[in-house]
């Protein structure tokens, strides 16, 4: 990703989803957090909550939390939109916290860095993906 | 008056109060309660009290899976029932989400990061619920019923801070400064339309009087209705020289911010949190700890409880339940067969066991994601933030990823060391903080916190111990994440009893993320329950 984002800080407002403040406890102020452009950093600050920093996922009271870590399921790209467009099972979507720039950038660094699949994914694929699922893009 | 009321006062009818003594007497609390609620006094939750079952057929049996609140209210009026129950828990204590940490606690994530609370006795954090409002009266039930004590919870401090970086140059707010000036300059602002006649064509003549007296008694105006310095707005922000007694010299007026700085620092934020219904005063909190409900449950249903098992696999057939688990200690594999289920297990980690329902209600399991909400104690060595800054209780507000400082509500005044809540983060802030080793997040909470009580933070710093949602093994989420889509498609099927198997628990509620939900729906769960094993 050699463009000028690649140094330049997205100042994305990770806001608390409104349908969270109807009902659930939750913090009183509005956070201000920046979110990285590239893809690796992306995956740091977000993904690598769950998925761990190595993308191997861990073990818990189910079967856990998936490794993302040569993933044979992750060779469809459109399965890996999906699952940031859509969310699965207990991951939620992510289309209110990264922009579509952010998830193309972060999906071609798990695919291509923790996996090794060649074809990029584009942002006009994730927002189309966005636009399918009924939200803007 | 209007002529129908003459009629009623000629029939003597009851007045209001003399009709729900009335209900009250003939028919216990619950009828009074409804009767309140029809009479338009105290919709504030749809508990009644418990559910009366009678009539439990001799034997029948119940397996209720997750010993967290939804599960032991479940067992608890269950057994009351007369049903015969076992609750099989994952892990090594009961309370799920109700959960204080301690010293001596160890903390295992996802991935095998462990940390062990060093907190002195007595001190502890609630990484998850940790304040109830006074009309969850579900929970304030099983409180007083079960004999937990509770104080008071102090949620709204006008004295605490409030941060945002690009604000007053970074340097924290008391929040009743921030709110009065908020307050005096939309009130002159809107003051300034009337009197312009921008309004004219929007309020009455007469509205547009009451407005502007409104506007200069609430917003503390001077007689030209401007926002201005004086002994009485100071009344409200605090003085420059406070009022002493005797020799001392008569008060001074402070100085309120400008429009620009207060509109920077997004105050209104806090004063609408404070007016959400969830969080208003009264607040409640357990003393000693959170985990407290959980144990006043234990003591009536321990018995029941087996920990460290885990659900493999949840069967079912014309002729009841089976469960199969494997010890987390020992290994050993087991079975557990029951008439019912009451499965309260989470939706990230449910969607991963084996489980026989119907296509819709195995769809709705997997449509309700979780938030990864985190939370950071830190052990001080001292009550500097009551020492030093007046704050007793309640928060303080940073736009930073950890989003707020929260001090204790209890022991006031004490010397030795005492906990601060020093974060509770949301959305990418809490993924951020989630995604580190737990010294790199208490380094960035001890960086960020300092921002409010800079001389002492680091100073009187002791010990520190963080509870990331997502990677906790047993629930991967901290609360449940439904959409107005979601609710429409999945909801009905997630909460209506599937054959042998109903579903209880801070997910099947409309109060997500709050024990009350998770009590309601177990309430719920266990009369739709009982019903079909009454009918069968």
């Amino acid at each position: 990703m050699k463009s000028p984002a690649f140094v330049v800080l997205l100042a994305a407002v990770a806001a608390i989803p409104l349908a969270a403040l109807r009902a659930q406890d939750s913090a009183g102020g509005t956070t201000n957090v920046s979110i990285s452009a590239e893809g690796e950093a992306v995956y740091r600050q977000i993904c690598q909550a769950c998925h761990m920093a190595d993308a191997r996922g861990g073990s818990g009271a189910g079967t856990g939390i998936p490794a993302l870590a040569d993933n044979p399921r992750l060779a469809d790209k459109a399965y890996a939109i999906d699952i940031l467009v859509n969310g699965s099972g207990g991951m939620p979507w992510f289309t209110d916290m990264l922009t579509p720039q952010q998830i193309a950038a972060v999906l071609n660094h798990v695919r291509g860095h923790f996996n090794a699949y060649p074809d990029p994914v584009t942002v006009a694929e994730v927002e189309q993906a966005i636009a399918a699922a009924g939200g803007d893009s | 008056m209007p002529a129908a009321s003459d009629l009623t006062d000629q029939i003597a009818v009851p007045t209001r109060r003399q009709l729900l003594g009335m209900i009250g007497t003939m028919g216990g609390a619950a009828a009074m309660y409804q009767a309140m609620t029809a009479l338009g006094h105290a919709a504030e939750t749809q508990f009644t009290g418990p559910p009366v079952l009678s009539g439990a057929r001799p034997g029948a049996s119940v397996v209720v899976l997750g010993a967290g609140l939804a599960g032991l209210a479940a067992a608890l009026e269950l057994s009351r029932a007369g049903y015969s129950v076992q609750v099989l828990e994952y892990q090594d204590r009961a309370g799920g989400r109700n959960y204080s940490v301690r010293g001596g606690d160890r903390i295992v994530e996802v991935g095998g990061a462990t940390q062990t609370c060093e907190f002195a006795p007595g001190n502890y954090i609630n990484p998850g619920p940790w304040r109830i409002p006074h009309h969850h009266r579900t929970l304030l039930h099983y409180c007083k019923t079960l004999g937990v004590e509770l104080e008071p919870f102090i949620q709204n401090n006008h004295n605490g801070l409030i941060h945002r970086s690009n604000a007053f140059g970074g340097q924290p707010q008391r929040y009743k400064e921030l709110a009065v000036d908020f307050k005096g300059h939309v009130s002159e602002l809107l003051g300034k339309a009337l009197n312009d006649g921008a309004l004219d064509g929007k309020v009455s003549a007469e509205d547009k009087e009451k407005l502007l007296v409104a506007m200069r008694e609430w917003g503390v105006l001077d007689r030209n209705m401007a926002f201005t310095p004086s002994i009485a707005l100071s009344g409200q922000r605090g003085y420059d020289i406070p009022p002493g007694g005797g020799l001392d010299p008569a008060p001074t007026a402070s100085t309120p911010n400008g429009l620009a700085d207060v509109l920077s620092s997004n105050v209104w934020t806090q004063m609408g949190f404070y007016f959400n219904y969830v969080m208003q005063t009264t607040m409640f909190q357990p003393k000693g700890g959170m985990d407290q409900i959980a144990a006043g449950f234990m003591r009536q249903i321990g018995a029941m409880v087996r920990l460290n098992t885990r659900v493999a696999k949840i069967a079912q057939d014309a002729s009841g339940v089976t469960v199969d688990w494997t010890d987390n200690a020992t290994g050993q594999t087991g079975q557990t067969k029951a008439d019912w289920c009451v499965c309260t297990i989470p939706p990230p980690v449910l969607s991963q066991i084996e489980l026989q329902a119907s296509d819709a209600l195995l769809a709705a399991v997997r449509a309700v994601p979780m938030n990864g909400q985190l939370k950071i104690g830190l052990e001080m060595r001292r009550r500097f933030w009551e020492e030093d800054y007046a704050i007793y209780g309640g928060h303080s507000f940073t736009d930073q990823a950890i989003s707020q400082l929260s001090y204790p509500n209890d022991k006031f005044f004490q010397d030795g060391p005492a906990v601060l809540l020093g974060a509770f983060a949301n959305g990418a802030g809490a993924l951020q903080l989630t995604g580190m080793t737990p010294a790199e997040r208490i380094e960035v909470a001890l960086d960020q916190g300092s921002v409010f009580h800079p001389a002492e933070y680091r100073r009187e710093f002791i010990s520190g111990v963080s509870v990331p949602w997502s990677r906790m093994p047993w629930i991967q989420g901290c609360t449940s994440r439904w959409t107005d889509a979601s609710r429409a498609q999945h909801y009905t099927n997630l909460v209506t009893m599937d054959g042998r198997v109903v579903l209880a628990g801070e997910h099947a509620t409309y109060y997500g993320g709050w024990m009350e939900g998770s009590l309601l729906s177990a309430l719920n769960a266990i009369e739709q329950l009982h019903q079909r094993a009454t009918a069968a």
